[in-house]
């Protein structure tokens, strides 16, 4: 009797409100970031290569940095934006910022605003925003072959000639990594087959967790140089460079409801086998 | 009656505006409140479906469409075509073309005409507003689809398949893997040789068998369909992955939404 009694609560559960689910999510997410409550997490191989790959550039060589991605994609790629700017910065690297995403490169020059100033880096000589241009993979091939020609003006429509930093470019390829913060297409995936592999260039990029699982291939062929997927990668840069920031933050919060949908997925898949053995 | 809700709207925004143009409201604060706002009105939809939602939907997809159809023509149309054409136009000449018999003919040219054949493209797509004339606008597809195709048809070739079939060469334990295991101090070390260990046999048997899976030239029967079904698991194995990845993108785009609602909206979070 109290066995049955028992399988109909698990039962009656099973058939739980599903807003008290959201509830449940809700607190998982706002208790660890009121807190502020903070983990380590080990560095991943992919994160490693992209942060070997940039630490092991030249002070004053250029980066090709590609904002493709919107506010949509705002909470996991706009902290690696912010994180690779913070180490490119540090190295003294010059940064070439473009994107192929409409609603791109007001993302790129809000990280460029809230970074640069920390390291006194100006505008025109040591980061440059093209802004935004249509044509995907033609924009790619164009900007390989004639960088001027393809951008004609930056985001805030100055001439090329009145940018400094850009009088010593002439192609994409004066730069010595590609690193595509990407939202999907175009992106990570393109620039590699674009421009990576034509021309020889070594890329590196930042995707959101939805799409990494396809970038997987590329680092196994070493087409892609490193990845950061998601938030969690965007944690793990903050940790190799030791400066958390947005990414860090939610680490704990995103543990937290991971830990909840194994709970769920367990939980039902008991209750769909007792159901089950009923029968 | 049915103006109340409209004037009552107006006369919000009116006010909202006179206090950002006065000094009395600064627009990032307002943009705070306006962005949190819709949020919560987007998050009432997990209670159930209301008015305020489907209001905060309809502003989003209406100032989207908004926002691009302007980025598209501030960005795009205007620097691309419209201006460069306009320039040209002001700097016509007419060019010799060829000599015949005596006659020499000559038409009008200037900087930039090829500039036309897309315009015209262009101007082809609006043909499928009429259902008579709508055939015309293949031309503009077509040239699309073609260009498209061809970009990426060389790119998929170079940059996937010769690349990834290259990297699926490999041999069957890879180099050093077993003096990894023989070298390994402690446990953890012990466990990333075995998994390099068996990293490259995992590649070749996943690939391979779900190459099988995909082979439909033959029943899958005995020792294929033992196969088959293994390459079935290698893919359920990659989708499972693949949903996990999407769960943390997914509460990746909650937490940004409530870090912004604590941190820039309440401030209760640094």
């Amino acid at each position: 009797m109290a066995e049955k009694a028992k399988g109909d609560l698990l039962v009656r559960l099973s058939r739980i409100d599903r807003r008290i689910l959201f509830l449940i999510i809700f607190v998982c997410v706002a208790v660890p970031l009121l807190t502020g409550a903070k983990m380590k997490m080990s560095i991943t191989q992919p994160v490693k290569g992209l942060y070997d790959a940039i630490d092991g550039l030249q002070p004053g060589s250029y980066v090709w940095l590609a904002a493709d991605y919107d506010p949509g994609s705002m909470p996991e790629l706009y902290p690696m934006n912010i994180v690779l700017l913070d180490h490119l910065f540090a190295r003294n690297i010059k940064i070439i910022s473009a994107s192929l995403w409409a609603p791109g490169p007001p993302m790129a020059q809000r990280a460029f605003d809230a970074v640069a100033p920390k390291y006194g880096k100006q505008y025109g000589i040591d980061y440059v925003n093209l802004g935004f241009k249509e044509g995907r993979e033609a924009v790619m091939l164009s900007a390989a072959e004639d960088l001027r020609r393809t951008f004609p003006r930056d985001f805030f429509n100055t001439p090329w000639e009145s940018v400094p930093m850009l009088q010593d470019i002439r192609s994409l390829r004066d730069a010595k990594m590609i690193v595509s913060v990407s939202a999907g297409y175009p992106g990570v995936k393109e620039w590699i087959q674009q421009v990576g592999t034509r021309y020889g260039m070594r890329i590196g990029g930042g995707v959101t967790a939805v799409t990494a699982p396809e970038m997987y291939p590329y680092i196994q062929s070493g087409q892609l140089t490193g990845l950061l997927s998601g938030m969690k990668g965007a944690a793990e840069y903050e940790q190799l460079i030791a400066r958390p920031g947005l990414g860090i933050a939610g680490m704990v919060a995103q543990s937290c409801v991971h830990i909840m949908v194994v709970v769920f997925i367990i939980f039902a898949n008991v209750v769909y086998l007792i159901e089950k053995t009923r029968k | 009656m049915k103006l109340i809700k409209p004037a009552a709207i107006l006369l919000v925004l009116v006010i909202l505006a006179s206090l950002v143009a006065g000094g009395r409201l600064s627009p990032g604060i307002l943009g705070t409140w306006v962005a949190a706002l819709l949020t919560l009105a987007i998050f009432s939809f997990l209670y159930k479906d209301n008015r305020i939602y489907k209001l905060a939907e309809h502003l989003f997809i209406g100032v989207s469409a908004g926002y691009s159809v302007s980025l598209e023509y501030w960005n795009v149309f205007r620097p691309n075509l419209w201006d460069p054409l306009v320039r040209g136009l002001h700097h016509v000449t007419m060019a010799h073309v060829f000599s015949l018999g005596g006659f020499s003919v000559h038409l009008p040219y200037f900087p930039g005409m090829l500039l036309l054949f897309p315009f015209a493209l262009g101007l082809l797509l609006f043909a499928r507003f009429s259902a008579r004339l709508a055939w015309l606008s293949r031309w503009s597809i077509a040239a699309m689809v073609g260009s498209y195709a061809g970009l990426a048809m060389i790119g998929a070739l170079q940059g996937d398949l010769v690349a990834q079939v290259r990297a699926n060469m490999i041999p069957l334990v890879a180099a050093g893997s077993l003096g990894g295991i023989r070298a390994s101090g402690n446990a953890d070390d012990l466990i990333f040789a075995f998994l390099r260990l068996i990293q490259n046999p995992l590649i070749i048997f996943g690939l391979i068998s779900t190459l099988v899976y995909f082979f439909f030239s033959r029943e899958h029967k005995g020792s294929l369909g033992v196969v088959s079904r293994i390459g079935v698991w290698f893919l359920m194995i990659s989708f499972g992955a693949s949903f996990g990845y999407t769960v943390m993108s997914r509460v990746s785009l909650l937490i940004g939404r409530l870090h912004f609602l604590m941190s820039d909206w309440l401030r209760v979070i640094p």
